[in-house]
């Protein structure tokens, strides 16, 4: 096992030095430099102050030697300083930024795998009857209702209409106030919408894959021999049929974590919640390089991990994986 | 030859029309092309003509999915932005297909360090935030239709080419590919000629269930207001009015996002019914 989990960690350095080597790349050689952006700001500008500037954030130099340098630093954890006006270390504005990004996209995975997988096997043992009939449509559904929109809809329902929750932020301006049971209602209410609305786009996906699987897995032999032995069905959907089809389910959670992420831009957007994606946003409209390289990284980390979690899962789960 | 294909489209048809989703989805998608076409037939007002006397209005006979903040006609300016998604959704769909099936087919019938080399290139694509960087280049780039299309197109191949290397590593030994390279033809002629036009089934799905993707990419972004730039309606930017306006005005916000939803239904729907027609062994 733990050989195995080397091995997967060691496939992984390539890939995200080809993420980070592919975004550097991509960012560096669009048009649009950071100092347009400054000169924007002051028109008065001289050429020769702009070259100042652009050999100060070392952009001067060949892109590959940016690269170089940055990764020097990367591997020393050192993510730059920010070409914003406060100039403050990346790394120190995404640790501020991240713990709320992560909360609410593994409360929203929690979610989806609780609501998606019984939805999944129900669906699929009682093949073609009404509540099949009716989560299929509520899964094509789902594909199609762009969340951002949901998230509208919801926000006039809930916040303007019935003024049940809060629309925006992640506490209440007099939240400093209030008592302890309040506070704490405070936060779970401002959290409500945005985790239910990132949960929802995975879940028709899912629930339509647990369903297949399980319509797969049914029809082998040796569930016929479970049955064909007395078990209860229940044991035998759940404790042999279920186990079976939940293999490949841990891959695609593993798959839709850059999802999730990117899905953060606009969920976070939407109800000013000041985590990674607004982070993101703010970097990408100020042209700010090291904030967005770091972030860029730092997502394709959650995404590696991700996938290796979906890995020791897959290993635990099924023993011919980790022996191979 | 002439024979069967003729039996195979038919049957096609037969399975197609059999099929209620599908045939529902393709009606949608082709209103959509008429509606796009016919914009300023169908569109009772001019979508960018704005009129201050009439702001805000909520739904009316003159104004069925009322005025937005410039007092525009909110159905004029949602008949004139399907324009904008059906040819996002094409023409970025178009340039991932065709990426996709390149390096698919290179991928799939030369095989090794070539193989290697790209499916290596397709794991890193898959595992970037893809939606991030999206963001970056369309901000970094003046924001236009044009180069929508091409970014969702060049960050969408990865499945088209996933698929095609598969279906060739299955085909390239077939008795007929053999026949074709013991006659002498070329590598370009086996792959274009005779291996893709069998491979190109799960394409065609995944090209059709692509373009809703792509739709939802394109309105998502406007809606970051990083999309299409007002004043050209988009179905995304007239949603950011809504959200800017969420608490007076409901219809701004209702209307596009239903219209976003039935184009992405329609094309999933046709896409799904394809699929089941093609091969009723690959539903899922």
């Amino acid at each position: 096992m733990l050989t195995y989990l080397f091995k997967k960690l060691l496939e992984m350095l390539p890939t995200l030095i080809g993420i980070t080597l592919l975004s550097f790349f991509i960012i560096h050689l669009a048009p649009g430099k950071p100092t347009d952006i400054m000169a924007d700001l002051n028109p008065k500008i001289t050429p020769e102050a702009r070259e100042r500037l652009e050999k100060y954030y070392g952009l001067d130099k060949p892109v590959i030697v940016q690269y170089g340098i940055w990764l020097k630093r990367i591997v020393k954890l050192d993510f730059g300083e920010s070409f914003s006006a406060d100039k403050r270390p990346v790394w120190d504005k995404i640790k501020e930024r991240l713990p709320i990004t992560i909360l609410i996209n593994s409360l929203s995975l929690v979610l989806i795998l609780l609501i998606a997988i019984p939805i999944g096997v129900s669906s699929a043992t009682h093949q073609y009857s009404l509540y099949d009939r009716f989560t299929t449509v509520f899964v094509f559904l789902g594909f199609a209702i762009p969340t951002f929109w949901l998230a509208l809809l919801l926000m006039i329902l809930f916040g303007v209409n019935l003024g049940w929750l809060p629309i925006s932020g992640i506490k209440s301006l007099d939240y400093e106030g209030l008592s302890f049971i309040s506070k704490i209602w405070d936060r779970v209410s401002h959290l409500i919408l945005p985790i239910f609305l990132e949960a929802f786009g995975g879940l028709a996906g899912l629930s339509r894959y647990m369903r297949s699987n399980m319509l797969e897995v049914v029809r082998q032999d040796y569930i016929t021999t479970a049955r064909a032995k007395g078990l209860p069905e229940s044991k035998v959907i759940y404790k042999h049929a279920l186990r079976n089809a939940l293999l490949p389910i841990i891959t695609i959670l593993g798959l839709s974590v850059p999802g999730l992420i990117g899905g953060s831009v606009i969920f976070e957007t939407i109800f000013s919640i000041p985590g990674m994606g607004q982070l993101f946003y703010t970097g990408v409209i100020t042209r700010d390089y090291p904030l967005i390289m770091g972030i860029l990284t730092i997502g394709a980390i959650l995404t590696l991990a991700g996938n290796l979690l979906a890995d020791i899962g897959y290993a635990i789960a099924d023993p011919r994986i980790r022996t191979r | 030859m002439e024979m069967k294909t003729q039996n195979l489209r038919s049957l096609f048809w037969h399975r197609f029309k059999k099929n209620k989703l599908a045939v529902s989805g393709g009606i949608i998608v082709f209103s959509l092309f008429i509606i796009a076409v016919f914009a300023p037939f169908i569109a009772p007002h001019d979508p960018n003509a704005i009129n201050v006397q009439h702001i805000l209005e909520p739904p009316n006979l003159n104004h069925p999915f009322g005025t937005d903040d410039l007092g525009r006609d909110v159905f004029s300016r949602v008949i004139y932005g399907s324009r904008i998604s059906l040819t996002v959704g094409f023409v970025a769909v178009g340039i991932a297909t065709i990426i996709g099936i390149f390096l698919g087919a290179v991928s799939g019938y030369y095989s090794g360090l070539m193989d290697s080399v790209i499916m290596r290139f397709v794991d890193i694509m898959l595992s970037v935030p893809t939606f991030f960087l999206i963001l970056a280049v369309i901000a970094f780039l003046e924001p236009s239709i044009l180069n929508i299309m091409i970014v969702i197109g060049l960050t969408s191949w990865m499945g088209v080419a996933r698929l095609v290397r598969a279906e060739f590593l299955s085909l390239r030994e077939r008795e007929f590919v053999l026949a074709a390279r013991g006659l002498g033809a070329s590598d370009m002629r086996i792959i274009f000629r005779h291996i893709l036009p069998n491979a190109m089934s799960p394409v065609l799905v995944s090209s059709v269930l692509g373009i809703a993707g792509a739709v939802l990419v394109e309105s998502a972004l406007s809606f970051l207001g990083i999309g299409v730039q007002p004043p050209t309606p988009s179905w995304g930017n007239i949603l950011t009015i809504g959200k800017d306006n969420i608490e007076i005005a409901w219809w701004l916000s209702v209307f596009p996002g239903l219209a976003i939803l039935v184009t992405v239904l329609g094309y999933n729907l046709l896409g799904e019914g394809i699929r089941d027609a093609i091969d009723p062994r690959l539903k899922i």
